[in-house]
């Protein structure tokens, strides 16, 4: 048990100041951030919730120097983020940031195995890809494709393919979306496992409350801003959690 | 980077047709230019090796004829190598089994092994004896009629009937190409050369010490042009009819223009494949790429960089370009040896060098290659510059438009399905202009190849029947009194016989010359008959001089210019004679006069060289036999087999080389066909799989797929049709020859062949889409994002 905001000692990873992020549909101009101050510390774990559209995918794309901002900086740690060169933003990318996405994004013609060495390939300090899958419980699954895989398992996949790089942070986006409760609880104790394993700062979007009482913190999102801040007392195991 | 390559070959693998299909179509590209320039070089090496071993000549010239003694004046003359004298004859032969004469050109030899120039190649047996009636035989002839040495037959020698007897077989460089003065295609059954000790001539045609021919050799450094003028003077006292380069021997100038046409084909039709190829290879890969844009912001998510990606990618296209360079290159050297063996058939070598110019190759290798990687990498660059949030996000509904129908108001009327495509085509123009295009382009390669058919029949029709209406024409070698045209109308079987009279001249107009035939024509004669550029015939004008076509561009004269004109026969004169009109020639250089105003130009009284003739068909034997009995005659030419050599020389020849081509066209119209398909169903199966899965039927799903494509194939199906006439305008243009053009003649029925094969094409195509429509997983499809 511990209190996240009585650990000022714990370094922030992630910090940014006044972001803003602005989508030109031709005439139309969509506010997808409205000027974010937020700071991230390590291994924590946060969870973004807010309706669809609030924005969430915005940031944490933007975190994880998938996308940049209209306005505002982002730091993590030292480094502006902001004024990184792409050849920096993808040295950041392979070398300290984990993805998991909704929809899995696996690569169709690869194996379990293979789609993870995808990522070990070009990581300094990796796992091996069946140690990463053994601790998803994916040994059985090694040499499956993707479409020979439930929904579950290949979201499994991602993830055993998001930490087996042993990432300083882990960003999930809406990593239960598509699945049902049970698996879905499955791969929240994978997440968690993980932060409590590796110390991974772990970011976590929903739009499920349940799924908050996990975190450490959870930030609400509204129309591209923060419209509120929790902190858990107590964080509960992912395989407590029912929805 | 295992895991990459392990991906890049199981996609390779899942595309394997269309990988296939544009690898074929770069594989054409490569096959022609190899095919090509593999035969043109093989052949121009093949050709020098022999020239140089047995000694051709440089310079020929014609007499009546000279005394022995002047030989070493023409070998004196500056610039001059060597000089060789002989007698030239030509023969009527009876050919036991032949049912009409034979031609045979009698040729004096020197001693065995003394030749200074036109050495022969023995193949078989050996030298005659003189006095024996003993003679080698060009190895054409004795392949025809299955002769070897000791095989006989009757020639008409100075008058007499003679019984010839065959000592050996022979090649000569003077002869890789035999051809009967005034045909188009060799007739081997019926023309050939004999070969004849020089002393049992001289004592044939009383020719003793003396030459009716002479061919020399130039010193390195001379001048043809000069030493040309110095002979001709030297000769004109003995009747000299003009001395001429190789460009204007007949063998030579038959080989120099298959070669100029080879490298027309070499340097022309590759850059057509492999631009049709490489604008393939550029919509298929790019579009490609297009369809892997999730999976490009999921590698870059993952840390890997623009450059790794981008030759991830290019990897995929590499190996496909290889694989068609693999194909090109294989193929291609198949078919150049295929290409030069038949023209070890069609010309007479006596060894064949195959030779690959490796910069041929590697040219062509890294204009596929470039072609390749240019498609590929704006694609790559494209899909890369997207930051990978962008690039991962599940492309946006495409914001469709009101269709053009719908706004003049006649969408009511579309179903619904239809308008989808339209839609569809209106959202992606250049997608759809780009399939059109490529469709459009193997479209016009494919009328382009069927064109050649119609040039070789336009070319006979315009030659044998419409400008030419004679079914034989008698050559008398030498102008005789106008009576004889008389005698050869009294002949059994002979209808008509109109008199014709030629004349060797050099004609002069401005800096340019050339040597040409003078025809003289009779008014009021049917036989020859004149049709001018735009097709219109008309008579023979009774003042001025009628050009060719190709004489006219090449002397660069026309209709009221003066020109000047050396004759090279009889008196000698030099004149000067209007251009009256032009008429269009697809065979040869020839000039034509009004016979009398062809008299006054060289002031002569009339005389004739030879006679056209039209022959009762029912009596065409009786008229071979009696030509084979008929000393006086000289030569004869006969239209009917003549025909028929030149379809069976080209029906072999031609036939082999375009249905090369024809498969080329269709492969690549294939190609890019089911390429177009197969990329419209991947961009496309999400959507068509959701229309499925809300009840539409495959037949609904279907239609929406192909009948776009058959919208972009119809669309397609005029312009290709005009760019296969451009094409062939361009290929009729760049294989003019002073021997014979290529008439620019597109029948209906080519388009119509050429658009039935675009179809079929497009019907394989939609065939082997649509079974995969019927497959097309509805779970699999909305579940996964890729
Ligand atoms: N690539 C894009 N182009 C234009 N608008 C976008 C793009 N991505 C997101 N948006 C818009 O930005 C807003 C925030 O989107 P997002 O961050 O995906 O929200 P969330 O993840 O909270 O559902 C939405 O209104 C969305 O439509
Ligand atoms: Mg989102």
């Amino acid at each position: 048990m511990r209190e996240a905001n009585k650990a000022p000692d714990r370094r922030a990873i992630f910090r940014t100041e006044g972001l803003t992020k602005v989508y030109q549909l031709g005439e139309i101009a969509v506010q997808a951030l409205q000027g974010i101050d937020l700071v991230i510390a390590e291994s924590e774990i946060l969870v973004l919730l807010g309706p669809s559209g609030s924005g969430k995918s915005t940031l944490l794309n933007i975190l994880g120097g998938l996308d940049r901002p209209t306005a505002g900086r982002v730091f993590f740690k030292e480094h502006d983020l902001t004024r990184a060169s792409d050849r920096e933003l993808t040295q950041f990318r392979r070398a300290s940031v984990g993805f998991i996405f909704q929809f899995y994004n696996l690569v169709p013609s690869l194996t379990a195995r293979e789609n993870v060495a995808l990522v070990t390939e070009i990581a300094r300090d990796p796992m091996r890809p069946e140690e990463a899958l053994d601790m998803v419980g994916l040994t059985p699954r090694l040499d499956h494709f993707p479409a020979q895989l439930s929904g579950g398992e290949q979201q499994r996949v991602a993830i055993a393919r998001a930490i087996a790089k042993r990432p300083e942070v882990l960003l999930c986006d809406e990593p239960t979306g598509a699945l049902d409760s049970k698996t879905g609880s499955l791969v929240l104790e994978a997440i968690a496992k993980v932060n409590e394993d590796l110390k991974t700062t772990t970011a976590i979007i929903t739009h499920n409350a349940v799924i908050a009482e996990m975190a450490d913190r959870v930030i609400s999102f509204g129309d591209g801003r923060i419209v509120g801040e929790q902190r858990n007392p107590r964080r509960r195991a992912a395989s407590e959690l029912t929805w | 980077m295992k895991a990459l390559d392990a991906k890049l070959f199981r996609d390779l693998w899942r595309i394997r047709l269309q990988a296939l299909a544009i690898a074929l179509v770069i594989g054409c590209g490569v096959a022609v230019v190899i095919m090509s320039f593999g035969a043109m070089r093989s052949l121009s090496e093949t050709r020098d090796a022999y020239y140089d071993r047995y000694r051709f000549a440089d310079v020929f010239a014609k007499l009546k004829r000279a005394p022995l003694t002047l030989v070493d004046d023409i070998s004196a003359l500056p610039g001059v190598a060597r000089a060789e004298p002989r007698i030239v004859h030509y023969v009527t032969l009876d050919i036991p089994g032949l049912d009409r004469p034979a031609v045979g050109e009698l040729v004096s030899l020197a001693e065995e092994g003394k030749a200074a120039l036109n050495a022969i190649l023995l193949k078989e047996g050996r030298y005659p004896r003189p006095g024996h009636g003993e003679v080698i035989v060009s190895e054409n002839l004795a392949e025809a009629h299955g002769w070897h040495p000791g095989a006989a037959f009757q020639g008409i020698l100075n008058g007499r009937k003679r019984t010839l007897v065959v000592s050996g077989i022979a090649q000569s460089p003077e002869f890789v190409y035999i051809l009967d003065p005034g045909q188009l295609v060799p007739d081997n059954k019926t023309f050939g050369i004999l070969w004849m000790p020089r002393e049992e001539l001289e004592a044939t045609f009383d020719l003793d010490g003396a030459f009716n021919q002479i061919s020399v050799t130039l010193m390195r450094g001379a001048s043809e042009p000069d030493v040309i003028e110095r002979m001709d003077n030297l000769l004109a006292p003995y009747g000299g009819t003009g001395a001429y380069g190789r460009d204007e021997q007949l063998s030579h100038a038959f080989l120099d223009q298959e070669l100029q046409q080879l490298r027309t084909i070499a340097t022309l039709i590759p850059p057509i494949f492999l631009g049709v190829a490489s604008f393939l290879i550029n919509i298929i890969l790019s579009r490609l790429v297009e369809t892997e844009r999730e999976q490009i912001g999921l590698l870059k998510a993952f840390g890997y960089g623009a450059g790794e990606v981008g030759w991830h990618y290019l990897k995929f296209a590499l190996v496909i370009v290889i694989g068609g360079l693999a194909i090109g290159a294989a193929v291609g050297l198949w078919m150049g040896v295929q290409m030069t063996t038949l023209y070890q058939q069609y010309f007479r070598f006596p060894f064949l060098y195959y030779r690959i110019d490796p910069f041929v190759l590697l040219a062509s290798f890294a204009v596929s290659l470039a072609a390749g990687m240019l498609g590929t990498i704006g694609a790559v660059r494209a899909a890369t510059r997207l930051s990978p949030a962008v690039a991962m996000a599940p492309a946006p509904p495409a914001t469709y438009r009101r269709s053009l129908f719908e706004f003049i108001g006649v969408a009511q009327w579309i179903p619904a399905q239809t308008q989808m495509i339209i839609r569809h085509i209106e959202r992606w123009p250049l997608r759809a202009l780009t399939t059109s295009l490529g469709v459009a382009l193997s479209g016009g390669l494919l009328v382009m190849t069927f064109y050649f058919f119609d040039a070789i029949d336009e070319l006979i029709d315009s030659y044998y029947f419409r400008s030419n209406r004679q079914d034989a024409t008698v050559d008398f070698l030498e102008p005789l009194d106008p009576r004889a045209v008389g005698e050869v109308g009294r002949m059994p079987g002979v209808r008509l016989a109109e008199p014709l009279r030629e004349v060797p001249v050099r004609l002069h107009f401005e800096h340019r010359e050339k040597l040409v035939r003078i025809y003289g024509i009779l008014p009021n004669t049917t036989l020859k008959r004149f049709i001018d550029v735009d097709g219109k015939s008309f008579d023979v004008p009774p003042e001025g001089i009628v050009l060719g076509d190709h004489l006219s561009r090449t002397l660069g004269a026309q209709v009221g210019n003066t020109i000047r004109t050396d004759i090279l026969e009889g008196r000698r004169g030099v004149g000067e004679v209007r251009v009256a009109a032009i008429v269009r020639e697809n065979v040869g250089l020839s000039a034509y006069m009004e016979a009398d105003a062809l008299n006054r130009l060289i002031g002569e009284g009339p005389a004739v060289t030879g006679a056209q003739i039209m022959i009762d068909p029912t009596q065409t034997s009786a008229f071979y036999g009696t030509l084979k009995e008929t000393p006086a005659t000289g030569m004869v030419m006969l239209r009917e087999p003549a025909i028929a050599s030149f379809r069976d020389t080209l029906a072999k020849n031609m036939l082999v080389v375009i249905s090369f081509y024809v498969v080329f066209g269709v492969t690549i119209t294939f190609g890019v066909v089911y390429n177009a398909a197969r990329i419209m169903l991947s961009e496309r199966a999400r959507e068509l799989a959701s229309l499925r899965v809300l009840g539409f039927t495959r037949g609904d799903v279907a239609y929406i797929l192909l009948g776009e494509l058959a919208l972009l194939v119809a669309v397609a199906l005029l312009p290709a049709c005009a760019l296969g006439y451009l094409l062939s305008w361009v290929m009729s243009h760049a294989m003019d020859t002073d021997l014979f053009r290529i008439p620019l003649v597109v029948r209906p029925s080519t388009y119509a062949t050429g658009v039935v094969i675009l179809i079929l094409s497009a019907a394989a195509s939609a065939l082997a889409v649509a079974w995969r429509v019927n497959r097309l997983d509805l779970i699999a499809v909305l579940k996964t994002r890729d």
